[in-house]
């Protein structure tokens, strides 16, 4: 089937995940093959979940790691001491 | 404006020094730049996301865990350490305040702490946590609103709107310096907490946490296919407000690398 590049839009968050039907991929890459602007807009959208998943992207404020096992030592050593191995 | 990395040790390269080496030289496979994707490769990476994971050994947290429960409480010191992160990112995604999200985080994993004996072993921690976390973060969510939350979702889901992306040309002829800015960066961040709730959380979960379909559909309390439309359109949504974002600072000259003041 021949797709317009609307059609693709559609399907462009599954084609990403790699869950669309062998045919509809099919017909997806080929016409990836002689279309830019879908090429193009299918690689903007996956570069964006790259750099969301990129770490300095979605980063933790200062000293949370600190906070959160003061806390949880806290806790632990409150709420179990007989459990504690020495 | 300086990059906020230093002193957190985590990062080794400032922007300018990864910009140059990317300049002129092939993909750096361990670097975000080296793995942005050129138009032409585009379809033979096909799916690659797909296979991202950041689970560590399900062995070894198996055995923590059981340790644990057995009665070395320390020891979820070493369990809760690779989850921090997703901890935190989970309950912003729904109260998007960050002192909340911090103290709504502790107090998630305070919580895991609590319950680790009624953790199943058939059931993923990762997601068990996960669940944690977003009821931690609708309680707070709650608390803060009144009780309407539960009806604003559902007028929110039938809101019908366009999702098609933003046609986009010249992909190709912005620079891999543009992508390491951190310009883009903070873009990306706003747009994601612009998201309207509903796509903001499906989004978070499946592409910042790596939760698959159904782990998301499960932590959220939906069905796959209500994930698959959210999440297709939350991607479009940043799509679209990133692309004119990328046409606007991309610099003219190639190579030249202007970086932030």
């Amino acid at each position: 089937m021949k797709l317009e590049c609307k059609h693709v839009w559609e399907y462009i968050s599954e084609y990403i995940d790699g869950r669309v039907d062998p045919q509809v991929k099919e017909d997806i890459e080929r016409h990836l093959e002689h279309c830019e602007i879908c090429s193009a807009t299918l690689d903007s959208t996956r570069n964006i979940l790259i750099l969301t998943a990129d770490d300095r992207t979605f980063e933790l404020p200062m000293g949370y790691s600190e906070r959160l096992h003061e806390r949880l030592k806290k806790e632990i050593e409150s709420a179990e001491p007989d459990l504690k191995k020495k | 404006m300086e990059e906020s990395s230093q002193g957190k040790g985590r990062k080794e390269e400032d922007l300018t020094r990864r910009a140059q080496r990317h300049r002129g030289e092939g993909a750096e496979k361990k670097t975000v730049a080296g793995r942005l994707i050129c138009a032409r490769k585009s379809v033979a990476r096909q799916g690659e996301l797909a296979q991202t994971t950041m689970q560590a050994a399900p062995t070894k947290e198996t055995d923590l865990i059981s340790r644990i429960v057995a009665g070395e409480r320390e020891l979820f010191h070493d369990l809760i350490r690779p989850y921090e992160k997703m901890v935190y990112l989970t309950v912003l995604s729904i109260v998007k305040n960050q002192a909340d999200a911090e103290d709504g985080a502790q107090e998630a994993v305070i919580n895991a702490y609590r319950h680790l004996n009624s953790f199943r072993a058939e059931a993923k921690f990762s997601t068990w946590l996960t669940m944690i976390a977003i009821n931690e973060g609708r309680r707070r969510l709650r608390k803060a609103k009144g009780a309407a939350e539960d009806s604003i979702e559902e007028l929110e889901e039938e809101k019908e709107g366009d999702y098609t992306p933003a046609p986009l040309t010249d992909w190709r002829e912005i620079p891999l310096e543009t992508l390491e800015r951190k310009e883009l960066r903070e873009a990306l961040r706003e747009a994601v907490e612009e998201l309207p709730d509903i796509y903001r959380q499906v989004f978070t979960l499946r592409d910042l946490e790596e939760l698959n379909i159904e782990e998301t559909a499960r932590a959220l309390g939906v069905n796959p296919g209500i994930v698959k439309v959210r999440l297709h359109r939350a991607r479009i949504m940043l799509q679209k407000k990133l692309v004119p974002f990328l046409k606007t600072v991309a610099p003219a000259r190639k190579g030249f690398f202007r970086r932030a003041p």
